[in-house]
């Protein structure tokens, strides 16, 4: 939205000092507007300088500790220095790859139902506003329900239980994204494409979804950052593992769960360690996420747009 | 519950009867071409392929609950309403009463508000209304940056970074301007209470100013215009014009951040310090629910206590639950598109 005000601001409202004595604003109310700005900048800096904080000693820490053997060594035990994360990096692609296998042509599907077919209606509605209080449900208590559902049953930890608990939380982001993305698809488009006697479920797959579909593959990679980071839910659900496992039916490592335990833990190797993972888990989720977009951006993925 | 006319965001408002219209006439409408008038086989197929992935949100919906209290059902039996307001918590003796986790959980959240929420509309008023062009771009992104970073990161930061300063440098001195309050009283530890705060406060900023953000600028422009043209300066245009015309939205921004403090695990776990005490002072350590489930809940022995922290999920479940659908409501009732009310 254009909004002309803010260039307006600084000739007519705050002016110089003789065109504020033209307009006869008061000194106590020119006081309290200057008072009220610097208060907004300062918030302002208050929050950003957090924020390179963070990434700040984020990279520096991690950068220094930083090492191959980091990402093809195995966890060594407490005392000797050196070893890696390698069975928690795999550990965590496993459990991503599980979620996004149960958790995006769900998500996707029911963004299709909700835009295709069930504007207006009161079923879509319930299902939206669903998925709206879903997306506010806590990690934590996502991680008792897949606890309750698959490790109860099962009778053990195991990595398909962590990727329970993910796919539930990204259905919801996923859905309402392909909602969103699928309703900017023009309507002459689909009408079009009716026009030329395609039935509807190959108008919808192969030219709504299909312009849309960078709108969507983004929703998708926002819902597998926001869950790719997430610690709570495994806790209970994959639990973690000292050892190499890719086996969908043992506890497994994770990559946010090793740096959990060994930012708790009292040794200097293992803090570095941690701060080291956070930067590889960090870079993961920038890189994972930035690969699809432009791989989207280009080739033939772009759609018709 | 759920407005029929689901409002999107403001920007998709252009073609929210696309479905609707496009659907009618294409059934109404005998085909000249091959297809018969009813829907093919693979259409229906399709649609109830459809149907089903859209209804398994609503049965994701109905675990969680059914999962919740079935699972919380001994802890219940057993302690009643006693359960929230019991404050042994002795897994030894299989005593269990919730109320220190519920103390924890408010005070660390209400703090975090308290130092967010202007800290978030600065940000918020900032970048809608003083903000030069070319600047407004990276500091959104950055600010929106902040909300990627995972939970687990910020504890870690907190433990090495956040936990030290407070202990070495702002502690002591707020036990010396403001220890006669009781709220600053003990030893610093750097970890507890106010740590958890900060720390809860810096991941629940990104949350409001951008919903904040999107509430201001929903505002429309002529509500500014029409103050400026009274003489007013930039802030009375600000205060007047465009905060008072968005605050049932900007109410429900910061709902929406409190939330998500109440439920947020990892970050306030690594620093609240873990103890099950309701100490006025919030240097002391404390424990939230959501940490609490966290930290007992692999190693958790013995039926009872298992259901106890059962019990303690469903009714953070429940809290979060109400708190988003006010807050969604709130939100929705001001970016709906439709023009903020002219009066104050």
């Amino acid at each position: 939205m254009p909004d002309p005000v803010p260039n307006l601001g600084p000739n007519l409202v705050m002016g110089t000092p003789n065109s504020g004595q033209m307009l006869s604003v008061s000194l106590g109310r020119r006081i309290t507007d200057r008072v009220m700005t610097l208060l907004s900048v300062l918030a302002m800096v208050m929050v950003i300088v957090p924020l390179f904080a963070i990434f700040g000693y984020l990279v520096y820490k991690g950068i220094g500790s930083l090492d191959l053997n980091l990402l093809i060594k195995m966890p060594r035990p407490v005392g000797e220095t050196g070893g890696g994360m390698a069975n928690a990096i795999a550990g965590s692609a496993l459990i991503l790859g599980i979620a996004s296998l149960l958790g995006v042509p769900v998500g996707i599907g029911a963004g299709i139902y909700l835009a295709e077919y069930g504007r207006g209606g009161r079923f879509g509605s319930v299902v939206r506003f669903t998925s709206d209080v879903l997306n506010g449900v806590p990690s934590i208590v996502i991680g008792i329900v897949a606890y309750a559902i698959v490790v109860i049953r099962q009778k053990h930890f195991s990595a398909l239980a962590g990727g329970v608990a993910l796919a539930i939380m990204m259905i919801p982001t996923i859905t309402r994204t392909t909602e969103e993305m699928l309703l900017l698809v023009p309507a002459q488009i689909r009408e079009a494409a009716f026009g030329l006697g395609i039935s509807q479920w190959r108008t919808t797959l192969s030219i709504t979804l299909r312009t849309a579909l960078s709108g969507v593959i983004t929703g998708v990679m926002l819902a597998f950052a926001r869950v790719a980071g997430e610690t709570a839910p495994l806790l209970f659900t994959t639990l973690g593992n000292q050892y190499w496992s890719l086996n969908l039916n043992e506890p497994t490592a994770a990559l946010p769960l090793q740096i959990f335990t060994y930012a708790n833990s009292p040794f200097d190797e293992w803090h570095r360690q941690a701060w080291a993972g956070a930067l590889v888990l960090i870079v993961m989720i920038v890189l994972s996420v930035s690969a699809v977009r432009v791989a989207v951006s280009r080739g033939n993925l772009r759609g018709a747009r | 519950m759920a407005d029929p006319a689901f409002p999107m965001s403001g920007s998709f408002q252009e073609f929210p009867a696309a479905g609707p219209q496009l659907a009618a006439p294409i059934e109404r409408r005998p085909s000249p071409l091959a297809h018969s008038q009813q829907a093919s086989w693979p259409d229906e197929l399709f649609r109830y392929a459809m149907w089903a992935c859209a209804a398994f949100v609503l049965v994701i919906l109905a675990l969680i609950v059914y999962e919740l209290v079935v699972n919380s059902r001994l802890s219940w039996n057993a302690f009643g309403l006693k359960f929230f307001a019991g404050q042994e918590w002795d897994p030894v003796q299989d005593h269990f009463g919730a109320l220190p986790f519920i103390y924890g959980t408010l005070v660390s959240s209400l703090l975090a508000l308290l130092i967010a929420v202007p800290l978030s509309l600065g940000t918020a008023v900032f970048l809608t209304e003083m903000c030069p062009v070319w600047l407004r771009g990276p500091l959104s992104f950055f600010t929106e940056l902040l909300a990627a970073i995972p939970s687990v990161i910020y504890g870690l930061w907190a433990v090495f970074v956040l936990v030290p300063i407070l202990r070495m440098y702002i502690q002591p001195v707020l036990a010396k301007t403001l220890g006669w309050t009781g709220l600053f009283e003990g030893p610093p530890f750097g970890i507890g209470m106010l740590a958890a705060g900060v720390v809860l406060a810096i991941m629940i900023i990104p949350v409001i100013s951008s919903l904040a953000r999107e509430v201001v600028s929903a505002v429309p422009s002529h509500q500014r215009e029409g103050v400026l043209a009274l003489g007013s300066t930039r802030w009375e245009m600000i205060r007047l014009g465009v905060l008072r015309n968005a605050r049932t939205g900007i109410v429900g921004a910061i709902i929406l951040g409190l939330g998500r403090a109440l439920g947020e695990t990892m970050a306030v776990t690594m620093v609240i310090g873990n103890r099950p005490e309701i100490a006025r002072s919030l240097f002391a350590p404390g424990y939230t629910m959501a940490s609490v489930i966290a930290n007992e809940f692999s190693e958790a022995t013995g039926d009872l206590y298992t259901s106890a922290l059962i019990e303690i999920g469903l009714a953070l479940f429940l809290v979060t639950i109400v708190v988003n659908a006010f807050a969604q409501l709130l939100v929705w009732s001001v970016t709906k598109g439709q023009p903020a009310r002219g009066h104050a």
